[in-house]
């Protein structure tokens, strides 16, 4: 007798749970070929304020942890992502075409990245942060803080795109809600299968899979965003009415970037973008 | 808001009306256990059946200023200060700085020892004082004393007191303890308005909160009250609905109007529209109105607020633009 397929339902990832879409609709992502592969849930402006509410939520929580923390519970994802590596690899071949070796480079890259960036955890207020020289008795310290909630459009690159969009955003501390790529959406949601069970608190990654277009103009002018990462907008017109939206609460916005290598080495400028400088002055000697 | 002088006037002739009921102890009983049983399941579907209406734009608009109207904006902590009381007195009377056309709410409900304070502040806004009064949150004093606590809390310029009922006395069945107990406090009220708290979370079955609803209301009581929100569980649904129905057979019966308040555990704008929805098709548009119905909250007034600025501006608010309470 032939076993009937377990067919796997892709949801949303909301707050560390995988809920469908509270609009109930959802959308065929097709492979290479243009063949069914699955249904994604399509989210509606409801489920990212949802996931704003639930990024939000774990801000506290997370930017509070030790850098330290912070950089082990970021190589624990690689290391759960390690251990699905051959799902990994068959689904990105099946979504972008591409050969076994292509696919393997890409896992291997999105792995290496993350380990890169959890080292970074604790180093990046030393490279960054400054005692500063002042003219009077007193120690003047900058050191960079998270922002707080931050948007993100997530490129084409389905599995090393998302991470490296994401993981320079958790690791400072941000909490973040991420439109997965609207083509590629099903590894974004085998991520977050991965971070779930990785020991990253429900809420710091929420993944919302649908029309980018649909979405992103909800999250750019909602006022408890803190930042917003243009990335993966392809369409500049769209992109300048997202920044425009962004004004309004004064977001840090990080402009368009679609044609990115992303085995490339990324350097720092993902991580710092989305902190604030805070300057303490202390007396000396009292 | 005030409480008027035709309601009280009823108060005192339907007080005529059930002179056979509360003659005796046992008499008392009869009625109140000769209500009709709560059939628990039909009725928790009832209140989830009404939760599942969907109301938007204007509709909701309407919903939300009208909630903003009935918050009892509420702090009953140990670690009250004055300076806590003034900021929620001032913000009762704007809750939202930002927006004049924002409406107040209808009172602040602090513990006796703050009343002045807020009425203070509260001036001649039009915002009520309400006080918990007669040993809140447990009722468990002797009669002077509550009798003494609430005559405290009505001198200090309390315009309602929100008294707790005795839950053992009325849990063991002596019934026309708690039916005088009311009365004593109502008659210490003098014009303040008189809500009875319940404590529904204490009561263990629905046909309790039934007869509790009819003892109060015959005892007087303008508002009845669900719980002290010291209690888990606090207001629910099911619980509001059964009391709904009680001030509208009371009604029907006697002519005169009781108010009814859900509090504690309300907490977002979608709760407080069912709560709304359940009003308007249960006991009927006439308690869509502050005078009528309230909520016992504090955290709700933030999510009415940022829901409010959603559907002004269209985008979507955050917590940081609104006090904490």
């Amino acid at each position: 007798m032939s076993r009937i397929d377990v067919r796997k339902t892709y949801k949303l990832y909301i707050g560390g749970q995988f809920p469908r879409s509270e609009s109930g609709r959802s959308y065929v992502v097709n492979d290479a070929k243009g063949r069914l592969i699955a249904n994604a849930a399509q989210a509606s402006r409801k489920d990212a304020r949802d996931a704003v509410v639930a990024a939000r939520a774990a801000f506290g929580g997370w930017s509070g942890k030790t850098a330290y923390n912070r950089a082990q519970v970021v190589y624990r994802i690689a290391e759960v992502l390690e251990g699905r590596r051959e799902q990994l690899e068959a689904e990105l071949r099946a979504a972008e075409g591409i050969s076994a070796a292509k696919a393997r480079t890409y896992v291997d890259a999105a792995i290496d990245r993350l380990v890169w960036y959890a080292g970074w955890a604790d180093k990046i207020t030393q490279v960054v942060g400054n005692a500063n020289p002042v003219a009077g008795p007193f120690f003047n310290l900058s050191t960079p803080e998270p922002s707080g909630v931050i948007a993100v459009v997530a490129p084409r690159g389905a599995l090393l795109g998302l991470v490296s969009v994401v993981a320079p955003l958790i690791v400072t501390g941000n909490t973040v809600v991420v439109i997965a790529s609207q083509d590629n959406p099903l590894t974004a949601i085998t991520l977050g299968e991965v971070m779930a069970t990785s020991d990253l608190p429900g809420g710091v990654v929420n993944v919302l899979t649908g029309s980018q277009a649909e979405i992103a103009p909800w999250l750019a002018s909602h006022m408890d965003v803190n930042g917003l990462d243009l990335t993966g907008v392809e369409d500049a017109e769209v992109a300048r009415e997202l920044e425009v939206a962004a004004a309004d609460n004064l977001k840090r916005v990080r402009r368009p970037a679609p044609d990115t290598d992303w085995l490339l080495e990324p350097g720092l400028d993902r991580m710092t973008r989305f902190m604030e400088t805070k300057t303490v002055w202390h007396p000396i000697g009292v | 808001m005030t409480p008027t002088s035709s309601s009280t006037a009823s108060t005192a002739s339907s007080a005529g009306v059930f002179d056979d009921i509360v003659r005796s102890e046992s008499s008392l009983r009869r009625f109140l256990h000769g209500l009709p049983g709560v059939d628990q399941v039909g009725c928790e579907a009832r209140a989830a059946g009404l939760a599942t209406r969907s109301i938007k734009t204007t509709s909701k608009a309407f919903a939300i200023d009208l909630a903003i109207r009935m918050v009892d904006l509420t702090t009953l902590e140990g670690q009250d200060t004055h300076g806590k009381v003034r900021a929620l007195a001032s913000k009762a009377m704007r809750p939202d700085p930002a927006d004049p056309s924002c409406p107040a709410t209808a009172a602040v409900c602090v513990y006796p020892d703050m009343v002045a304070t807020a009425k203070q502040t509260l001036g001649e806004s039009g915002v009520n004082v309400a006080a918990v009064a007669t040993a809140f949150p447990s009722g468990r004093a002797a009669m002077d004393i509550k009798l003494a606590d609430t005559r405290d809390a009505v001198e200090a310029g309390a315009d309602e007191i929100d008294m707790v009922i005795d839950r053992g006395a009325f849990l063991s069945g002596r019934y026309l303890d708690v039916y005088e107990e009311i009365v004593q406090v109502k008659e210490a009220c003098g014009d303040a308005h008189l809500k009875v708290i319940f404590e529904t979370g204490e009561l263990q079955t629905y046909d309790n909160v039934r007869r509790a609803s009819w003892l109060a209301m015959m005892a007087g009581g303008h508002f009845i009250k669900t719980s002290t929100g010291k209690v888990q569980p606090a207001a629910t649904l099911p619980v509001t609905l059964i009391m709904l129905e009680a001030v509208r057979d009371f009604r029907d019966q006697t002519g005169q109007m009781v108010g009814v308040k859900p509090a504690g555990g309300i907490k977002t704008t979608k709760d407080a529209i069912k709560y709304l929805v359940m009003v308007n098709e249960i006991a009927g548009p006439d308690w869509l109105d502050p005078d009528w119905f309230r909520f016992g909250a504090s955290t709700l007034l933030n999510d009415l607020l940022m829901q409010r600025t959603k559907m002004t501006t269209g985008r979507y608010s955050g917590p940081d633009y609104f006090t904490l309470d």
